[in-house]
């Protein structure tokens, strides 16, 4: 593994409501390595697509955000508005998740793709359009010449995905953030963008952070997987690993839940419960509410752990995170034995 | 939703076609608008007489062939009046429309796209003037910088700019919080790009359907200043002044009130058919779409 490109610090992101503060996204420390493919997955409402906001500094003004998101040597959490503009778009991307909500509608597609460039470079219009041209060309849209000035209607929407994966590629960045950029795609294309997406990193060594609900994207593309609940990590590990012996109890939920070809129809299996309320979250973990092995400790947060050099998980019944929390202690009852 | 528009290049003039001309409404609204401005411009070319000239022989003289709409008090030609005053009274409708176009669209767009502060900052100063009554705030207007032709355009405009501002931002609340602005920021465009290339022409299409509406009751506003004589001056022929002039001897020559009344009635309703029909292509839920 080379170096690391994105670092999460305990960040924690908090939005203000009438209601009161929701804790979307709770002490998360995470890395992603430099060329690497990492899949962040949990359900809706987990926080996923408020740490890739955080990330690109585009939360809105209700939000407040702790922590650090260290990316090049910056702490973005930190960072003026304009330090931030100029590294978006430029050493970090962002795919949204729906194509056809994220063009803009009377603007045609060519100059969105050019839009990118000429925001980051001093280029004339001539040498963005052949940049843009390139670029769509590249994604895959055939003839761009003849596309490049169509409004974005007038593309499929596995086309208009190529087009934002285009624009988000303009000036190669580091850094892609890809939320959810399969989901609104039936699933042939979803093959294609994902194809796409592997592609990239081959060539230009593009970090991907991948967003879904999806664990089957999961499988077909990613290296490494962070599972989220409730705005909690509470496991990262190689994908073979997670699938293979995910630890921790939510993990091993979500995996169970997912319907096989050998299952009754119409008997899906479900996590017992709800997502708890973040604006009064539980205290601890907050899969304790739903969890079968709650126990008392639960009630104190588990911090995430190394139960192996790869696999990290935040969970009571795991020895390391019991380590973690109480290194002495645990050093004293490793010295009594 | 989008799927409708099919064709290649043209869609843009069949949108055109299909929107605003293919309600009824819109046709006649439009053909008589293209009919008015064409007399406004070619006012000079139009008129059979010297809409200034008096001819003492010709004093409420009644409608005849040579004179089709007759004479007024100082025997000059009503129809020849107006028209000059047609081109003026248009010329005020649209210029004062179009300058609180150029100043509250650009407010509106910024106050919306902005929020919080900036949004105070720039709308709570213009809620004030809206709350005013419009025609107390034009005549005070003229009070303070006194009568004129360009006067009364300015004081339509200071009326007209906080609507279209509120129109604007209200619609470009709706476009701001849309996911192609978010992507557009995640671009690292800057904001003010942002703002001229995509929000603008997201979020125009109402302020240009209510400046359309508008510019038909500037029309009015401005006869009504000039009826009180605040507004073109004499001889400037005005549709207003000349409905003054007509006051004073209705019941014995009808018709040097009748036709400036008319042209007003039918300017005011095309621009309503007129903005109908841009209606029916800019709303979002209209069949255009």
């Amino acid at each position: 593994m080379t170096g690391t490109v994105l670092q999460l610090e305990h960040v924690e992101v908090g939005f203000a409501t009438a209601d009161g503060t929701v804790s979307a996204v709770s002490d998360v420390s995470l890395a992603v390595a430099e060329g690497e493919i990492f899949g962040l997955v949990g359900e809706s409402g987990c926080g996923k697509t408020t740490l890739a906001m955080a990330t690109m500094g585009l939360l809105p003004a209700s939000a407040t955000v702790r922590g650090a998101v260290r990316f090049e040597g910056n702490d973005l959490v930190g960072l003026e508005p304009e330090e931030l503009r100029r590294l978006r778009g430029d050493r970090i991307s962002m795919v949204f998740q729906d194509p056809m909500t994220s063009l803009d509608p009377a603007f045609p597609i060519g100059d969105q793709v050019a839009e990118t460039i000429t925001a980051h470079r001093d280029v004339d219009t001539k040498t963005a359009r052949a940049r843009a041209l390139a670029l769509l060309a590249e994604v895959g849209i055939p003839e761009p010449e003849r596309r490049y000035g169509d409004a974005p209607h007038r593309l499929s929407g596995g086309m208009r995905q190529r087009v934002v994966i285009a624009t988000a590629l303009a000036n190669e960045p580091a850094l892609l953030l890809a939320d959810e950029p399969t989901t609104a795609l039936d699933v042939t294309i979803q093959a294609q963008v994902l194809d796409l997406l592997r592609g990239l990193r081959r060539r230009l060594r593009t970090t991907i952070v991948l967003i879904t609900h999806d664990l089957g994207v999961i499988a077909q593309i990613c290296d490494r997987v962070g599972v989220m609940y409730a705005g909690q990590l509470v496991e990262v590990a190689a994908v073979a690993e997670i699938f293979r012996a995910p630890r921790h109890p939510y993990t091993q939920a979500l995996l169970a839940a997912l319907p096989d070809q050998q299952q009754e129809p119409g008997s899906l299996r479900v996590i017992p419960g709800r997502v708890p309320n973040l604006v009064t979250p539980p205290p601890g973990c907050r899969f304790a509410t739903r969890c079968p092995s709650v126990m008392d400790r639960c009630t104190v947060v588990p911090p995430l752990a190394h139960e192996t050099p790869e696999h990290l998980i935040a969970c009571w019944l795991s020895e390391a995170t019991k380590r973690a929390a109480d290194p002495a202690g645990a050093a004293a009852a490793g010295g009594a034995a | 939703m989008s799927l409708a528009v099919a064709s290649a290049a043209p869609a843009r003039r069949s949108l055109w076609r299909r929107g605003i001309l293919s309600s009824r409404k819109g046709r006649v609204g439009f053909a008589i608008l293209v009919g008015l401005v064409a007399v406004a411009v070619f006012a000079p070319l139009i008129a059979p007489h010297d809409p200034n000239a008096i001819d003492a022989s010709r004093i409420l003289a009644p409608p005849d062939l040579a004179h089709p709409f007759g004479s007024d008090a100082l025997g000059r030609d009503v129809l020849s009046r107006v028209i000059y005053a047609y081109r003026v009274s248009l010329g005020v409708a649209v210029g004062s429309t179009l300058l609180a176009f150029l100043v509250g669209v650009p407010l509106g767009l910024y106050a919306g796209y902005h929020g919080g502060w900036v949004d105070t900052v720039i709308m709570r100063p213009i809620d004030m003037v809206l709350a005013l009554p419009a025609m107390l705030l034009a005549v005070a207007l003229i009070a303070i910088i006194g009568p004129g032709t360009n006067i009364s355009a300015i004081a339509i405009a200071v009326i007209y700019m906080p609507i279209l501002a509120r129109v604007v931002r209200s619609s470009t609340l709706v476009v701001a919080s849309q996911t192609y602005i978010e992507a557009a920021r995640a671009r690292g465009t800057v904001n003010r790009k942002i703002i001229a290339r995509h929000v603008f022409p997201n979020a125009v299409g109402p302020a240009i359907v209510q400046a359309t509406v508008l510019m038909g009751f500037a029309l009015q506003i401005e006869a009504a200043l000039s009826f009180l004589g605040l507004g073109a001056q004499p001889p400037t022929p005005s549709l207003g002044s000349m409905l003054a002039d007509g006051r004073d001897v209705l019941t014995q020559a009808p018709w040097v009130e009748i036709f400036p009344g008319l042209a007003i009635a039918i300017t005011v309703l095309a621009f309503n058919f007129f903005g109908d029909g841009l209606r029916t292509r800019l709303d979002p839920k209209g069949v255009a779409r």
